[in-house]
């Protein structure tokens, strides 16, 4: 279909350039044959980070890779500007400049994807990073739980967006993807999608709230197909957030969507990655089953919020040989 | 490369693991290898050594000793001599043993994994994850069943000095496999590894030297393959258990056919690996790399036989392209890749000939556009599309990362293609659909079966093939069985037992019963009595040489009809083992009705007095019962293996049998033998006895009025040694038993070796058939049936 127009992405690592996935039609049939079958999938899942290892300069070219997909976050009851411009400080330089020079990375812009902050916090972000091209992610439709009335949440979305945020994490209803009503589903992210307009969508499935793989799956089609610019496991507030098997239902879903329609849907893990192996072990299945394309900010996020600090340990261990301590990096 | 370019690629680096250790142990022994006889390192008389090569770099790690006819006459002394105290040593003595062993396998573990990979050119993340664990995982396992063998197996004891010959493949994980379990049952044993891996084999002699195992249980003998020869050739050898090639196999089976040494085999095999359209797709393309490109595909499970409805055929082509693209292949020790290399410049010369006369044969070939690296032994990952049955690549064990693929349109093809070799060692089932997984697993013809998953191991399950993959099973309780012998076989008779044989004299002057048979009794097949095909009888005198009847005299095409009458009866394995069960015990009650009239005939061939008579046939009603009992107990047991997972260990039939009775005990001979086949789900011929026949044809009647379904029991009359090799010569029996002479035996074994038989033979020993301990047990089911692993994973 669309493949064509998307072919050139590969040589500009820059944002805004791949199109957009502006959805298809709603077509149960094109997903209503899937079935996951959950042993075999956590079999895949249990030996993709033992098949590949990345180390030395590779590990540390592919940490630094990995810092600028992160949505650095802080989504916390009580978040005030202090700390949310500290954390955007922290994302506009994630590294210390002394180690990023030891690796004649200095001069690479090296920061994160984003920042992603409640509606309330987006004014105190647009100005702790002004001067940056860093978005603002905001989290939307009633976060974490999604149990507001529709009109409400397309209200919150317009809202940030006014108020700065280029991307928008919204959560589905849940109660859809147990009922299996995949069309109302389809529906209410059709509805965000355009509420949106220019922001980029991502799509919070709240996997550790669904039942099986195999409904992951179809979420994930659901989604897609009503235009989600990315799909994203969690809000980090379920009590089971990303795993590398949900990842893989999600990535191959992915896939064969761009198989279909020609359109590159990103895909962002939240919620528990925290060490430096985990984020190389994503990067990995990113590599594997999606290929070097995903590898870029516009289709690869992580949502996390201590990961960074693993990383940068483990990058300062590189440069000096001498493992690290937390407090030898500026906090965010 | 500068962090900046790789940022700019994200291209993978290479991960080597350190070789450092492993490399200081080889510098630690010279690189040089003795073999290891009685507890110690010895010269070999040979004074030869031979390179073991690293097939990732061909360069030489380490001489290793070539064992010669001395030296392992050498090996098998030692071993004799530490048989009685080691198997006389109390269960929990032993299993400590073993025990301590599997913790210093563990202890051990990345020397051994690194050596492995070195040796073998297996990557380390299979040797690391997959190989030693399991290794030690199968020691623990056994060390369990020597202290249960006292009550779990208290009729049977150690066969004694055993050989064993293992693979290249999976060198320590051979090696464990064979040694476990035999030290476990308190055998003693010489071990020859693979002329191409060695190292990590008598690394393991190290590690029983290092636990104080007595000397002599454990030998590790070096060598090609006359070394090999002389082991299976040595008189005090009392079992082979050997894996490897088929070819290699028969020649084993053929060489201790007759001389009672028991064996194993576990051979090759061109695993089907089916796909129904409701599978999960992106599953089963990881399923086919673990199947085919998992060591090289070099593995005698590996599904190399991709078998895809057609209906989903080329959508998953083009996702298993799309993953063979990504995969990585190079230095065993890289820790990022999916392949290494094939063992040895033999083996990658088969695999590309093989490779080239699929092309020829006008397959369709599909190779990654990445190309291998130069300095090792390295194979790329194949895929062969458009493939006939009749293709080379279909039908010959490549035994090495080659794919081929056919489509099917329905459940019953897709059963038919996967049978359609001579092969039969495992199958992997890939579908959503649980009723149509546990449907396809029983009518496949291999001992293992893997429902959604595939090439997984663990030692409490049972792993082994039908047909040319070879017999017997490793792992599991039934594994056991391969490494223990019934104590009863130390009662049996070098001369017939018979009563009525013994009491001749006595009973030869009373006066005559005779009374002709008016009749010549015809042959039964197919539910029909039928005339022989040959037109002629056999007379039949009774036991004082005096004429009473005439039976058909069968044939080789009699044998061919029978055959062909069992092949038709598809009734008898289906039925619930109830319903056999309710047959059987409906044989038991005719044959109670008609008493009187079996016992006369059997007082008429033999002579012996009606009481003994009587108690023949009570017996034989009796056995009937036990038998009938069984049908619906002798089942299976679901294994406790690691994974999540429910394992089956059915008991199957094993298709059509060839039984040839016993010459004495007319009656009850005939019932001891047929009825536990029978109890199974086989079908059967037969051969009665030939001196006394007509308690077999009598049974005619009783077959036809007791609901037995046409086919099932089918019998042939006449000379036994020339139909019992018709029946061994015979590719579509699937199973021989034999109670006759020596020499029939070792027939038996040598002509059944062709399409891999199985085969039970009494080499010219008699049992006391009206004995229960003698004529009776488990161990007829046993050797009725095959047991079939089906792994059913779970989880939504």
């Amino acid at each position: 279909m669309a493949k064509t127009k998307v072919k050139k992405s590969k040589t500009n690592h820059k944002v805004n350039h791949i199109p957009r996935n502006d959805g298809i039609p709603f077509d149960a049939d094109l997903f209503k044959g899937i079935h996951i079958n959950k042993s075999a999938v956590e079999r895949r899942a249990s030996t993709l980070g033992k098949r590949r290892s990345v180390k030395k300069q590779w590990q540390a070219a592919w940490l630094l890779k990995a810092i600028g997909f992160i949505d650095l976050t802080t989504l916390a009851g009580d978040d005030t500007p202090s700390n949310v411009e500290r954390l955007c400080a922290k994302a506009m330089n994630p590294v210390r400049p002394d180690l990023l020079q030891a690796m004649g990375m200095d001069h690479q812009n090296i920061q994160t994807g984003a920042v992603c902050v409640y509606h309330n916090m987006i004014p105190h972000a647009v100005k702790a990073l002004e001067g940056s091209n860093l978005p603002i992610a905001a989290v939307s439709t009633g976060f974490p739980a999604g149990q507001i009335p529709l009109k409400e949440k397309l209200k919150q979305i317009e809202l940030s967006v006014a108020a700065g945020a280029k991307e928008i994490d919204i959560v589905i209803s849940r109660k859809l993807v147990h009922q299996s009503n995949w069309k109302a589903l389809y529906d209410e992210v059709a509805a965000c999608r355009k509420a949106c307009g220019e922001a980029h969508m991502k799509t919070i499935l709240a996997t550790g709230e669904i039942s099986t793989l195999t409904k992951v799956a179809k979420a994930s089609w659901v989604s897609m197909m009503a235009g989600s610019d990315f799909i994203k496991t969690s809000t980090g507030k379920e009590s089971v957030n990303a795993t590398i098997p949900v990842s893989l239902v999600m990535t191959r879903a992915i896939r064969d969507y761009y198989e279909l329609t020609g359109y590159k849907v990103g895909y962002k893990p939240a919620g528990g990655i925290r060490t430096a192996k985990d984020a190389i072990t994503y990067l990995i299945l990113i590599k594997e089953e999606l290929g070097d394309e995903w590898l870029n900010p516009d289709l690869f996020r992580f949502g996390a919020s201590s990961l960074l600090s693993d990383i940068e340990r483990q990058l300062e261990h590189f440069v000096t040989g001498r493992y690290s301590a937390s407090f030898r990096h500026p906090m965010a | 490369m500068k962090i900046k370019e790789i940022y700019n690629t994200m291209a993978y680096g290479p991960a080597p693991e350190s070789a450092k250790i492993a490399q200081e142990y080889l510098d630690n022994h010279k690189k040089s290898f003795q073999l290891f006889i009685n507890g110690d390192w010895k010269k070999p008389h040979s004074k030869t050594y031979f390179d073991s090569i690293n097939p990732s770099t061909k360069e030489p790690l380490a001489k290793i000793a070539e064992a010669n006819e001395k030296d392992v006459n050498d090996a098998v002394q030692a071993a004799k001599k530490a048989l009685p105290a080691w198997a006389g040593l109390k269960a929990h003595q032993r299993a400590k043993y073993l025990y301590a062993i599997a913790r210093q396998i563990q202890k051990h573990s990345r020397l051994f994994a690194v050596l492995e990979s070195m040796d073998n050119g297996k990557p380390i993340r299979e040797t690391r994850d997959i190989d030693i664990p399991l290794v030690a995982r199968h020691f623990y396992h056994h060390a369990g069943w020597a202290t249960l063998m006292e009550s779990e197996l208290k009729d049977h004891k150690e066969i004694g000095v055993i050989g064993q010959i293992i693979p290249w493949n999976f060198p320590l994980l051979m090696l464990a496999w064979k040694i476990a379990p035999a030290i476990a049952m308190g055998n003693t044993v010489i071990l020859k590894p693979a002329e191409f891996t060695s190292l990590t084999a008598l690394l393991f002699a190290e590690i029983c030297q290092q636990v104080g195992l007595p000397k002599g249980v454990v030998n590790i003998i070096t060598g090609h393959g006359t070394t090999g020869a002389a082991l299976v050739n040595h008189k005090d050898v009392q079992k082979i258990a050997f894996t490897g090639s088929t070819e290699v196999g028969k020649i084993i089976r053929r060489a201790i056919a007759g001389s009672g040494k028991k064996v194993s085999l576990e051979l090759g095999g061109k695993s089907p690996f089916i796909v129904f359209e409701d599978a999960d797709l992106d599953s089963v393309v990881e399923g086919v790399v673990d199947a085919i490109w998992f060591n090289q595909g070099q593995v005698c499970c590996a599904g190399s036989r991709l078998l895809v409805q057609e209906s989903v055929a080329e959508k998953l082509y083009k996702k298993i392209r799309a993953r063979m693209e990504k995969l990585r292949i190079g230095n065993a020790l890289d820790k990022s890749i999916d392949m290494g290399a094939v063992v040895d410049n033999i083996q990658l010369k088969t695999i590309s000939d093989l490779v080239q006369q699929g092309v020829k044969e006008g397959c369709q070939l599909w190779q990654p556009s990445w190309s291998c690296p130069k300095d090792g032994y390295f194979y790329p990952p194949t895929l062969f599309t458009n493939v006939s049955p009749a293709a080379t690549v279909a039908r010959e064990e490549i035994f090495g990362p080659v794919l081929v693929a056919m489509t099917f349109r329905t459940h019953q093809e897709a059963v038919k293609l996967a049978n359609n070799t001579r092969y039969g060692l495992a199958c992997s089932i890939w579908t959503e659909n649980i009723n149509l997984a546990l449907d396809i697993a029983p009518q496949i013809k291999a001992g293992v079966a893997w429902i959604n998953c595939t090439n997984v191991f663990d030692a409490a399950a049972g792993f082994g093939g039908y047909r040319e993959s070879g017999f017997g099973r490793e792992g599991g309780k039934e594994g056991l069985y391969e490494y223990v012998k019934p104590k009863i076989e130390a009662e049996f008779s070098t001369s017939s037992v018979y009563l009525a044989n013994k009491k001749l004299s006595k009973t030869a002057n009373r006066p005559s019963t005779i009374h002709h048979i008016d009749k010549t009794a015809k042959m039964y097949i197919g539910g029909k009595q039928s005339r022989p095909d040959g037109g002629y009888s056999m007379t039949i005198n009774n036991n004082n040489g005096e004429y009473i009847g005439e039976v058909s005299l069968g044939n080789r095409k009699d044998i061919r009809n029978a055959v062909e009458a069992a092949h038709k009866n598809k009734k008898w394995a289906a039925r619930s083992g109830h319903a056999r069960a309710q047959v059987l015990y409906y044989i038991a009650e005719n044959l109670a009705y008609r008493r009187e009239e079996f016992a006369h005939r059997l007082v008429q061939m033999t002579q012996q007095s009606k009481v003994d008579a009587l108690q023949e046939v009570d017996l034989s009603i009796e056995r009937i019962y036990y038998y009938a009992a069984y049908a619906d107990k002798y089942d299976g047991n679901v294994h406790s293996t690691v994974f999540r997972n429910v394992t089956l260990a059915m008991p199957e039939a094993i298709g059509v049998m060839g039984i040839v009775c016993p010459n004495d005990f007319p009656l009850l001979g005939f019932i001891s033998t047929v009825i536990p086949a029978l109890s199974m789900g086989n079908n059967v011929v037969v051969v009665p006895s030939e001196k006394y026949p007509f308690s077999a044809t009598d049974f005619y009647q009783i077959l036809e009025t007791s609901d037995v379904p046409a086919g099932t029991v089918n019998i042939i009359t006449g000379y036994q040694e020339e139909l019992t090799e018709v029946l061994a010569k015979h590719d579509d029996v699937e199973a021989l038993w034999y109670f006759g002479t020596k020499e029939g035996s070792k027939n038996v074994e040598l002509f059944g070796t062709d399409n891999m038989k199985r085969t039970w033979v009494n080499y010219g020993k008699f049992r006391n058939w009206n004995e229960k301990a003698q004529g009776e047990g488990q161990e007829f089911l046993r050797h009725a049936s095959h047991i079939k692993n089906i792994w059913v994973p779970y989880g939504a």
